[in-house]
């Protein structure tokens, strides 16, 4: 007799711990990415009806690959927003990373050196951001704001205002890796779907994923939990550039030649697709999933606009249109639950 | 030998004296309340303590040697833990999460370590048994009623084996019944050979679990009794200044 009832209180405590408030499907319905996901089908079986060229397999490549650059750019910005920062430097960031490795790579040093350069560009921008926000406690949007027009400069500079398309001994691999497919998936879309795994499996499984998320909910309170908030910090910068500096690698290798104005204006486009794909600007919420998905959504409002005929300066609007709506979307929906 | 014993604690936030030369023991299993009315300094006393901050002037000692904590991790490192007024949790993620923020349990798959959901989820809803809250350690910090969150702070103080655990208003926005569970804790505690320090706003709490009650008025203790040599008038007394010390 005791031992039942005793037995059913271990049942009873067991039920509350793994208790939850719902269902796996049911988290994933409450999210945002889900909802846009929802609507690039609902877009896609429309166009599908007004253009016969939206469902080939070419315009399916062309769409994967346009959108992996953003996508791409997109999950180091997620991190970024998650700790209620902003990155403006991306898309100067792009210029200068991609001038570098042009630079080094038209020197004659091989690939591999040209990808050191490429990333190592980025990742010091990434460390002067960070440390300027994490220790000097400098406004991230001040901050990046500066950086976007540094780098720029810089990039002007060292190109000395010419186009680099000569890319060394190893140009032909460099041009396969940003411009050619695998298995019929271009290789941009290759980084992005792997990185996007990566990412998912770093905001929920590694210790530094826990912390970047805590730190965006309560800084504080990470701090007072023994958390280097601001090493933290500035790793997330860092990342964010080097998603940046890959970006502009595989961007470069693809079209075979870079400028000093590559990126101009991408960090508008990386930072809608991320809020697009259910990031919060006041920090604390991250998807890995958000960002490939919003950046498909801004490729497939191009590329609808396109196909059905519609003027191509119409783009902008619908971009900026969605990422109102789906800013409303999120409000709305979090009324409803408090 | 006391295991905590402050000298002098002195803190100055620029032209605010929080705190004036204060000096206070405690013993190993010791609960010791410490009243005083708003802005009187409890709190700032708590968090020189838990190494939040360094006091102006004047030591801190543990089992007799001099400490310096530059940052909470390391009073936490010296076996002292705290639950802040504000109770410092993160909304935005899981009751779990939050009482093992910092301290996440870790499983090792060859050279790469992952965060083990389900240990933390085990070992915090086992804490939340004990402390007979009604706490799911997978639910948002976010949705959880004052008491929830109050049993969230406490159970990170249950994390490591702590000589003395610090408590900063606990019982202030919490449930009469949740009052009594957390009133259990602390006398748990202190069967267990755990020193208390218990920050609060309600006498009948002190007078409940506490061995000696200190007042502090305007930053400067007043009063350090054994609570059976005081009755909650002459606190009250103290605490407003209506008596002027004791
Ligand atoms: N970080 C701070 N900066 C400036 N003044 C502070 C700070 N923390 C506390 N104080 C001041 O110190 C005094 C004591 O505050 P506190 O310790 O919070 O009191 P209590 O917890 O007893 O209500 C108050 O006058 C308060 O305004
Ligand atoms: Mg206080």
């Amino acid at each position: 007799m005791t031992d039942t009832t005793q037995k059913s209180h271990a049942e009873i405590d067991e039920s509350i711990t793994s208790r939850q408030e719902m269902s796996g499907l049911q988290a994933a319905l409450k999210t945002q990415p889900f909802w846009v996901f929802v609507a690039i089908i609902a877009i896609g079986v429309v166009m599908s009806f007004v253009s016969d060229v939206f469902l080939t397999e070419r315009n399916f490549f062309n769409i994967t690959r346009n959108f992996a650059f953003f996508g791409i750019m997109a999950l180091g910005m997620s991190a970024v927003i998650c700790t209620a920062g902003i990155d403006l430097s991306v898309g100067s960031l792009m210029g200068l990373a991609g001038i570098v490795t042009g630079l080094v790579m038209q020197a004659g040093y091989g690939i591999g050196f040209g990808f050191i350069a490429c990333m190592g560009a980025a990742a010091i921008v990434g460390l002067v951001n960070g440390v300027l926000i994490a220790y000097l406690r400098m406004a991230p949007f001040v901050v990046t704001l500066g950086m976007l027009a540094m780098s720029r400069s810089i990039a002007m500079v060292i190109s000395n205002n010419k186009m680099i398309y000569d890319f060394g001994p190893d140009q032909d691999l460099f041009e396969w890796i940003g411009g050619e497919s695998v298995f019929g998936v271009p290789n941009p879309v290759w980084v992005l779907m792997i990185l996007t795994v990566v990412f998912w499996w770093v905001w929920r499984y590694s210790t530094w994923g826990r912390w970047v998320i805590a730190i965006g909910g309560n800084a504080d309170a990470a701090k007072l939990a023994g958390i280097p908030v601001e090493r933290v910090i500035v790793s997330v910068y860092v990342l964010c550039s080097c998603c940046a500096g890959l970006a502009a690698f595989l961007l470069v290798g693809w079209f075979g030649s870079v400028t000093n104005a590559l990126g101009l204006t991408y960090e508008l486009n990386v930072i809608a697709a991320t809020v697009i794909g259910g990031a919060n600007l006041m920090g604390g919420v991250v998807y890995a999933f958000g960002a490939p998905i919003g950046a498909a959504l801004m490729e497939l409002i191009r590329n609808s606009l396109l196909l059905a005929g519609i003027d191509a300066l119409w783009q902008q609007f619908f971009v900026g249109l969605f990422l109102i709506l789906a800013v409303l979307l999120e409000q709305i929906r979090n009324r409803g639950r408090s | 030998m006391s295991l905590l014993e402050l000298k002098g604690v002195t803190k100055s936030f620029g032209a605010i004296h929080a705190l004036q030369g204060i000096d206070m023991t405690i013993s190993e299993g010791e609960a010791v309340g410490l009243m005083g009315d708003n802005g009187a300094g409890k709190s700032t006393l708590m968090r020189i303590i838990a190494g939040n901050f360094l006091p102006t002037a004047g030591k801190i000692m543990i089992n007799g040697s001099e400490v310096h904590f530059n940052k909470p991790v390391d009073a936490r490192n010296n076996g002292i833990e705290i639950v802040y007024q504000d109770l410092a949790l993160c909304n935005n993620l899981t009751a779990a999460a939050n009482v093992f923020l910092g301290r996440e349990i870790r499983k090792k798959f060859g050279p790469i370590s992952y965060l083990d959901h389900k240990a933390m989820f085990e070992k915090a809803g086992e804490l939340f048994r004990e402390l007979k809250s009604e706490t799911r350690p997978r639910d948002l910090v976010k949705q959880m009623s004052g008491g929830q969150r109050q049993a969230v702070a406490i159970a990170r103080t249950r994390l490591s084996d702590p000589k003395l655990v610090l408590m900063d208003e606990p019982t202030a926005a919490i449930s009469v019944r949740q009052v009594a569970e957390v009133l259990n804790l602390i006398h748990r505690l202190k069967d267990s050979g755990h020193a208390v320090i218990l920050v609060s706003h309600r006498m009948p709490d002190v007078f409940e679990v506490c061995d000696r009650v200190a007042v502090l008025r305007r930053g400067a203790k007043v009063a350090d009794k054994q609570i059976n040599a005081t009755s909650p008038e002459e606190v009250t007394g103290l605490i407003t200044g209506a008596i002027e010390n004791a």
